[in-house]
């Protein structure tokens, strides 16, 4: 909402200057986004003096003017006739930013370059007159800006407005709030008597056929009327606001909307088949052309104004092409009406149709204020545009409008406030801004709503006026009192920040990325058809393609992110991400969707950075699978989750991994994840020119196979002695199960078994690899002695000669 | 040793005399005994100055040496008389073997100090890169938040990023074709499905649960379909809930104040304005003094000094309602605010998008 201080101040007397207005309309509520001078980009429109005018070699029309500008002349090309030497009128510079258009430029017309712009009034926004250059006045000084030359200054306050107060949509409503902050009182536009009677009843009628979508319909008739540009004064107002002047007849009906906040139309009545007014709503598929000019197929909840064979206008939203006022216009209907704002909100949002009427109108405009708005427009319609005011006007109003009385306990009131008003002074504060306090006692306040201020219905919006008035400065802050007891424990949120430190300390970069991810997500996982993470969660009016649906797994999230680092040139790249996930469940897209927290993590690039004191091959050394199964491990280790597997996948069941490279992390029979190289498919899809790690986990199955508390275990007092077992066994043959073997032995001499060397390749077969373990043996009795283990160890080694048809090396 | 720095001295076997300019009688020959202390003095002293071997060696020349100090001191004992002589020749005997002792040892550290030298690393070389990994920017602030209101007693309660219309709108009153849905640009799912578009439906999902006194705060991811250099289609916000009996407008001040002083430094000037929000009532916008421009007016706070971060107010009775409190008895305040934003102020990022992009080396710089 714009608001032109010198039209602001037509209606209030201020003492304070525009800053200061704005700083106490901000601390009221009404935030002021900005205060900048209309008359400021005349900064570089200087009083120029015309030296010399000369032909234009190439065109006959146009002149060549030498300008003196004060510090320099200028070569300025002009049309205008009355452009002659020695007379002085407004250049102005390149970078100028006129009224409504583009900065002025330095351009070459016609092969001469102007260096400038010889104005007219009406270029300048400064007067109607468009007809030549605005001739200044001799004694003015050559060069100066010309708003200083001439005096003019209008600060205009852009008030960003919250929407409940649609009663400032006005310059009387931010008017009535500054009057208040100034104390002050406000000066309400003049509205004479019209004239009254039946007159108007012969003429035309009024019939509402959808009195819940319009409540009050008032109108009036001018006949001989002369439709023309408006009087400079009114030009000038619309300007102030941003707005532009049309014809008179139309400029009165915005001005009185800018004014008083009540939207009007003005009806060519000779167009009006059958003269006269039908309000209802549309049939379905009903065609309608806009003042826009556009075609629209109607809906059956639209409100329309008709006249006796069809629409004329989208009820407070539009008027129709047909019946707008036209040069030749002579008779006049002048509508105010008041409209649903649910019906006006859904016809604008459906035909996209903001309009400063459907603006004010779905925000709630002052139901008592129609005939006012309709008796000031009228009478402003004769004053510029001549004619006669047929007497009597037409007010159908089939739903009236209640008027709210509100009580207040004013204790009560206090109390949420934490103020210590008394009654007269919350009386004081609500009647500066139009509200009737009656106070009994000095505990109850009985305050009469105005009914511009269709935002305050019950006790609360009055507390709400009071605190506002009254200052939030001056409220005393004060500390409530928050016991210790009955504090719940966060774990899922406390469960994900350790999650994220620990994976921040194995080196990882923590990254977010969008919910939403590329419809086509699934397909470039490579997911089955039947896999549940196929059943996404679409958006139904997506930004675009690649945030079409919600993510079901945190890859798509990861992969993007490296492929676009990589291309960055970041290319040795450690990240995770924690987030949700969301599965849709059956019942379709009226359910909510499962959401799962995930944790994933990505590793892809070099296994260790750059440095100095590597050799060569470790320098390059790329990361592979038992690099981010090890950070994997360390993380659950230290969650305490035991008895973790990893089962090789199935190549058959691998989708976005690479089969031979991929596995499940199991718990007994809860799958808790995946992790593999990601399959060669999915890398080409997200643009993955190396080798990527993945792993991905569930984070509420996480947490239910955590250890809540750890126990301590005695350190052994007795050393320990390690034996190493190698075995030949098929390639094929899965380390850990042979790890298995020897500790489901369950000797309790047995302390641990690690795996301490595989190798593949010569001497070994073909087919068959060694693999070396160590075991060592521990006793907490005592020490052991060689005599002791060497039958045990025999025993293990020949039982897994026996189980894995394994051989000793040679 | 430069060549001259033996020559330098004056011979030491020569007796000084005392020279006692007022009393010349008492002038008087040194004996054996002080003329050896002398030797030993000076030697030692020597022995100390000598930085390497060579002059270690040369020290040996000129004391133990054939013509040394010492040598002719022994040389000079048979001049004594007899009964002087073995108490001497014992004397200077020890004194060679203590002189000799000596020149190993500071040969033997002289020595060592040049091996320790070799032996040496440069320490200006970077260390071993360990394992570091970074936490996101808007993580750390979202803890940094949550822990600020935990720490006075709020309670952190997360809801589904996916949300109905009714805790997304309806129980917040917020009616559908309520203008107020134009602060939001929703994202459907379905006509009753939404991508949550702020942390708030959180309250009434708590408040349906739970009885006051409530003390919640909850972070989260909020969608709302802009895109452009101030919007991402995603973004995080924190949401703070505290209902009880006599819950004022001013502990809502005391409570965001503390909080403001605490994220941003006690100093930090904030204002409360009003503002609306239909769930809350009074509401208020609370700004903080600039931090780029420090009040005086910049590109970042449009001139104004002030910038948003919060917004707040008592909780609408219309939604106390919806979760069945007894609005006679119970009052509270809610607020909300962005952690990009709270995140690009205290941080300096000028570029909303960055937080997406996740390009390392913006990750890496937190």
């Amino acid at each position: 909402m714009k608001v032109s201080w010198s039209w602001l101040t037509r209606y209030v007397d201020v003492d304070l200057t525009p800053a200061q207005v704005a700083e106490a309309l901000t601390l009221v509520g009404l935030e002021v986004a900005s205060v900048t001078d209309r008359y400021g980009f005349l900064e570089t429109v200087r009083v120029g003096r015309i030296v010399q005018v000369g032909p234009h070699p190439r065109a006959d029309r146009l002149k060549c003017c030498q300008v003196d500008i004060g510090d320099r002349t200028l070569t300025v090309v002009c049309g205008a006739p009355n452009a002659a030497a020695g007379c002085l009128a407004p250049c102005a510079l390149p970078g100028t930013e006129m009224p409504g258009g583009r900065p002025l430029r330095a351009e070459a017309v016609r092969g001469v370059t102007s260096e400038g712009m010889l104005c007219s009034a009406f270029e300048l926004g400064l007067g109607a007159d468009a007809s030549g250059l605005m001739i200044l006045d001799d004694r003015l000084p050559v060069g100066t800006p010309l708003h200083r030359a001439l005096d003019l200054s209008d600060p205009v306050l852009e008030i960003e407005l919250t929407p409940n107060r649609p009663d400032c949509l006005s310059i009387l409503g931010i008017a009535r709030e500054v009057a208040a902050i100034c104390g002050k009182a406000l000066v309400a536009p003049p509205v004479p008597a019209l004239p009254e009677g039946d007159d108007i009843h012969r003429e035309t009628s009024v019939e509402i056929l959808a009195p819940d979508h319009c409540p009050r319909y008032t109108a009036r008739l001018l006949f001989e009327v002369t439709v023309g540009p408006s009087p400079d004064w009114l030009q000038d107002r619309l300007r102030s606001v941003d707005l532009k002047p049309i014809n008179n007849v139309v400029d009165v009906t915005n001005f009185v909307m800018m004014e008083l906040g009540q939207p009007l139309h003005a009806f060519d009545f000779d167009r009006l088949r059958g003269r006269r007014i039908v309000v209802r709503t549309a049939a379905e598929g009903e065609p309608f052309v806009t003042l826009d000019q556009k075609q629209r197929r109607l809906t059956a909840d639209t409100l329309m104004i008709c006249d006796a064979e069809g629409p004329v206008g989208i009820g407070g939203v539009m008027g129709g092409l047909d019946s707008e006022i036209q040069p030749t216009t002579t008779r006049v209907l002048l509508e105010s009406a008041c409209f649903d704002p649910v019906s006006i909100r859904k016809t604008a949002k459906r035909f996209n149709l903001a309009t400063d009427a459907a603006y004010r109108f779905e925000r709630g405009v002052d139901p008592h204020g129609t005939l006012n708005a309709l008796d000031r427009a009228a009478a402003l319609i004769q004053e510029v545009a001549g004619g006669r005011l047929v007497p009597g006007h037409i007010d159908v109003h089939p739903r009236p409008a209640p008027r709210t009385v509100i009580a207040l306990d004013v204790h009560r009131a206090n109390r949420h406030l934490g103020t210590d008003l008394t009654a007269g002074r919350m009386k004081t504060l609500l009647e500066e801004i139009g509200f009737q306090v009656s106070n009994r006692d000095a505990t109850r306040i009985e305050v009469q709503v105005p009914s511009f201020r269709v935002d305050v219905s019950r006790g609360e919006d009055i507390t709400e006026e009071i605190a506002r008035r009254h200052g939030y400065e001056k409220i005393a802050t004060t500390h409530p009192s928050l016991p210790a007891a009955g504090r719940r424990p966060a774990t899922a949120f406390a469960l994900r920040q350790h999650l994220r430190v620990r994976m921040a300390g194995l080196g990882f970069a923590e990254v977010i990325t969008y919910s939403f991810v590329h419809r086509q997500s699934s397909d470039r996982l490579r997911l089955a058809p039947d896999d549940p993470r196929r059943c996404e969660v679409a958006v139904r009016n997506p930004l675009s393609e690649d945030q079409a649906v919600m993510r079901t797994s945190l890859l798509p999230g990861l992969l993007e992110t490296a492929s676009r680092n990589i291309s960055m040139g970041n290319r040795h790249l450690k990240l995770f991400e924690v987030g949700n996930i969301f599965v849709a469940t059956g019942g379709g897209a009226e359910r909510l969707p499962e959401e799962t927290q995930m944790l994933a993590a990505l590793w892809t690039g070099q296994r260790q950075d750059e440095h100095w004191a590597q050799d060569r091959q470790e320098r390059q050394a790329p990361c592979d699978f038992f690099d981010l199964k090890g950070a994997l491990e360390a993380l659950l280790d230290r969650l305490g989750v035991e008895g973790i597997r990893f089962t090789a996948l199935p190549a058959a069941q691998c989708d976005c991994t690479r089969p031979g490279h991929s596995a499940w992390i199991n718990v007994d029979e809860d799958r808790l994840g995946l992790i593999g190289e990601v399959h060669p498919d999915t890398r080409i899809a997200y643009d993955l020119k190396q080798p990527a790690f993945v792993f991905e986990l569930n984070l509420p199955l996480l947490a239910s196979r955590m250890t809540t508390g750890r126990q301590s275990r005695p350190i052994p007092r007795f050393p320990a002695i390690a034996r190493d077992l190698t075995l030949i066994v098929d390639a094929s043959v899965e380390s850990a199960r042979l790890a298995e073997a020897i500790q489901a032995a369950d000797e309790p001499l047995v302390e641990s078994v690690t795996l301490f060397d595989q190798y593949i390749g010569d001497p070994i077969p073909r087919g068959r690899k060694s693999v070396s373990f160590r075991i060592t043996y521990r006793s907490d009795q005592g020490t052991l002695a060689d005599e002791q283990i060497n039958p045990l160890h025999q025993k293990i080694t020949e039982r897994l000669l026996a189980g894995f048809g394994a051989a000793l090396p040679t | 040793m430069p060549p001259g720095g033996v020559a330098r001295s004056a011979p030491p076997h020569r007796p000084t005399h005392r020279a006692g300019t007022n009393s010349p009688t008492t002038i008087r020959p040194l004996t054996v005994q002080q003329t050896l202390e002398q030797i030993r003095a000076d030697a030692l002293q020597r022995l100390q100055t000598a930085a390497d071997r060579e002059a270690v060696q040369a020290l040996n020349v000129q004391f133990l040496g054939r013509k040394g100090v010492l040598t002719q001191f022994l040389r000079q004992i048979s001049a004594l008389p007899p009964p002087d002589r073995p108490a001497a020749g014992q004397a200077a005997n020890r004194l060679k073997t203590e002189l000799e002792e000596a020149l190993a040892g500071r040969l033997a550290a002289i020595e060592a100090g040049q091996r320790a030298d070799e032996d040496r690393i440069d320490i200006t070389l970077p260390g071993r890169p360990a394992p570091a990994g970074c936490l996101h920017p808007l993580t750390q602030i979202s803890v940094e938040i949550c822990e600020i209101f935990e720490r006075m007693g709020f309670d952190i309660a997360e809801g589904p990023e996916v949300e109905t219309d009714y805790y997304n709108f309806e129980a917040l009153n917020i009616p559908k074709d309520h203008p107020a849905r134009d602060m939001q640009d929703t994202f459907y799912v379905s006509d009753n499905i939404v991508l949550r578009t702020q942390t708030s439906p959180t309250q009434p999902r708590v408040m349906e649960r739970q009885q006051p006194p409530v003390r919640i705060i909850a972070p989260g991811k909020v969608y709302r379909c802009d895109s452009d250099l101030t919007h991402t289609p995603m973004f995080h916000q924190v949401e703070g809930l505290l209902v009880d009996t006599d819950v004022s407008f001013g502990d809502l001040k005391g409570v965001l104040t503390e909080f403001v002083h605490q994220i941003f430094g006690p100093r930090t000037p904030l204002r409360f304005r009003p503002s609306f929000f239909p769930f809350t009532e009074p509401s208020a916008e609370v700004d903080i003094g600039c931090t780029i421009c420090r009040g005086a007016g910049c590109r970042v706070c449009s001139n104004t000094g002030w910038l948003e971060i919060l917004g707040s107010g008592m909780v609408h009775p219309a939604v106390f309602e919806k979760v069945g409190y007894d609005t006679d008895r119970y009052s509270g305040f809610a607020f909300g605010m962005g952690i990009e934003r709270i995140a690009m102020l205290k941080y300096g990022i000028d570029d909303l998008r960055r937080f997406f992009e996740n390009d390392l080396r913006f990750l890496r710089q937190f």
